[in-house]
């Protein structure tokens, strides 16, 4: 059930002309800062091999694009879920859904599920393009992977936020706004608070900070960092927004 | 059956020709059960849903209060009330959409708030506006119907093409649902309720702002889908209710507050009941004396309903009567019998 409800989620996606626009956008956004910053690394590789232990492509060039496209989903993601609930709503037909027989937690997570597969798709497109680089230089594969499974946590992460606040009203528009805004807000906190709060030695908070910063939990897989503790925080992260979704739901249905 | 689909299914109205020539009723049961998987043999002849108290209340204002509803397999039961009445919310809880604040719904036995995914399996639902994905079309929709229904994968594809062919969709299979017309909207949202074979079918006005010619066919497909399942309707059209239905239920501000079968409705009607005010009545028995007159029923202080036999004279009689020994005569109206007067009189 959950996977005909993503399914769905995909295919009425992918008839809109939204769903396009965005690959295309994301696309030619990445696809230039791709070649420019290949092309800069050309440029300054006579100059890298003087060093002792010169940074590689993959470091020059890869870490950067990868770290655009996170801020290409911080956009992404919110103007992709704002159908997901908020649209259904507004169209009447998430009654379609809850008088099938299928439980809110099989809607919420087969509308996650089709989300972040959306979003998956997005960060495919994007490593495919380093890829096209193996034939004819190394790449780092260990910190290519990393960046990927990075990506992947934060698009995770992005698609039950959006998820939410879609749940909570019935514009579209105002759910992509308020998911743009909460998830700004994470980064504002995840830049300022969470290093002050851990500074004073207040570990509980930070670590709540932390669940709550998908950036910051991101920073480490982009060293190539595998960080036990922030693939935790991002579960945890993606986990309380998906429970806090059928609950909201479910309260509709008890309280009208 | 499929035999009389396939050869009228060249057009939309297939099925009023069918049904007007009483084809369909009469052969409809039978083919059905020879048809149908054991479990709905077992319970053919069962209640299919029953509430009992229902009641939602929004915080201090209550939509809808003690509503007890049972239907059976093959009844038809028309549901009807002003706007605001409390009609929508009352499907909305039936359908496991709305939680009820207090009361019980059970589906063929299926308590439908302790197992609401189960239960839900033998319910076909159409909200006053059709849940309809614009950007599919027919096919993909129904599919996915049929598919959240749990229609095992193997009869999905003839379960999608017995409904578009009950709602004389067999032509518009490939088109977008966002590009057909109102009445064809319509259609396709009574297909998604009937694709997976509900025992019960709830449909909030499946007639509201379609043409003459399209309430008719919607009216025969009802009438032909109560044949073996249970069906509520809910409606403004009063003659819609007393063409297709068996039952009614009116409901006023939350309540129920008629409920009869539309046969006695239709035999208070035809026979021939007045309404008649004296101002120095006889005693009761002097009346039932008159000829031609069958019962008598004190209604008021000095009001009589009066049910006449149908030959003779009987009203005149009863002026002559009246006149000749005083008894002040003052009105003499048919008793309200019609469903509109039953309606009009219980929710003005």
């Amino acid at each position: 059930m959950i996977f005909t409800i993503a399914a769905k989620e995909l295919r009425t996606l992918f008839t809109s002309p939204l769903a396009w626009m965005v690959l295309t956008a994301v696309q030619l956004v990445t696809g230039y800062a791709f070649l420019k910053r290949l092309d800069d690394f050309l440029q300054v590789q006579p100059q890298l091999v003087q060093l002792t232990s010169p940074p590689g492509v993959t470091e020059l060039v890869l870490a950067p694009l990868f770290a655009t496209t996170a801020f290409v989903l911080f956009f992404a993601a919110p103007l992709l879920g704002m159908r997901l609930i908020a649209e259904e709503r507004r169209n009447q037909t998430m009654v379609f859904l809850t008088s099938a027989p299928v439980s809110m937690t099989e809607i919420v997570l087969g509308k996650f599920v089709g989300h972040a597969l959306f979003l998956l798709l997005i960060i495919a497109l994007i490593t495919a393009m380093p890829l096209s680089l193996s034939g004819s230089t190394s790449l780092d594969y260990g910190l290519l992977a990393s960046l990927f499974l990075g990506l992947v946590l934060l698009a995770l992460g992005f698609a039950a936020l959006s998820l939410y606040i879609s749940s909570l009203t019935t514009h579209p528009i105002l759910a992509a706004f308020g998911a743009f805004a909460a998830l700004l807000v994470m980064l504002l906190v995840s830049e300022t608070a969470g290093d002050g709060v851990r500074a004073r030695g207040w570990h509980v908070p930070a670590a709540l900070v932390q669940v709550f910063s998908p950036l910051k939990n991101f920073e480490p897989f982009g060293k190539g960092v595998i960080d036990t503790y922030a693939i935790a925080c991002a579960v945890l992260f993606a986990i309380v927004f998906l429970v806090l979704t059928v609950r909201r739901l479910d309260a509709q249905r008890l309280r009208g | 059956m499929a035999a009389v689909m396939v050869a009228a299914g060249k057009d939309g109205g297939c099925f009023i020709n069918a049904h007007i020539l009483g084809i369909f009723r009469r052969h409809h049961k039978p083919r059905r059960l020879s048809r149908a998987p054991s479990p709905m043999l077992a319970s053919f002849d069962a209640t299919t849903i029953s509430a009992r108290g229902l009641t939602r209340r929004f915080g201090a204002h209550t939509a809808v209060e003690n509503v007890d509803l049972e239907l059976k397999r093959g009844e038809v039961l028309g549901f009807l009330g002003p706007n605001g009445a409390g009609k929508t919310t009352t499907m909305q809880m039936l359908t496991g959409n709305l939680a009820p604040s207090e009361g019980e719904v059970s589906i063929c036995g299926i308590d439908l708030l302790a197992h609401p995914v189960s239960a839900k399996e033998k319910i076909g639902y159409l909200p006053e506006t059709p849940p309809l994905y614009r950007e599919l079309n027919v096919d993909e929709f129904l599919e996915l119907a049929v598919r959240l229904h749990r229609v095992p994968t193997a009869q999905r594809r003839e379960a999608v093409a017995r409904a578009k062919q009950r709602c004389g969709l067999t032509d518009v299979g490939r088109k977008l649902i966002g590009s057909l017309s109102k009445g064809y909207q319509q259609r396709v949202g009574i297909a998604q309720a009937i694709a997976h074979e509900p025992d019960v079918l709830i449909l909030d006005e499946p007639t509201v702002g379609l043409d003459p010619n399209q309430i008719r066919e919607i009216r025969a497909l009802v009438r032909e889908l109560g044949g073996s399942r249970s069906v509520i309707l809910s409606t403004h059209i009063l003659s819609e209710v007393e063409a297709i239905c068996d039952r009614v239920q009116i409901m006023h501000h939350g309540r129920v507050v008629y409920s009869d079968s539309i046969a006695a409705l239709k035999a208070l009607q035809s026979g021939r009941t007045v309404v008649c005010g004296l101002e120095r009545p006889p005693a009761e028995a002097e009346l039932a004396a008159l000829p031609g007159v069958i019962a008598v029923e004190r209604v008021g202080d000095r009001l009589f309903r009066l049910q006449l036999a149908s030959d003779g004279e009987p009203s005149a009689q009863l002026v002559a009567r009246a006149a000749e020994r005083n008894w002040g005569l003052f009105q003499l109206a048919p008793a309200q019998t019609s469903l509109e007067d039953v309606f009009v009189n219980l929710t003005k």
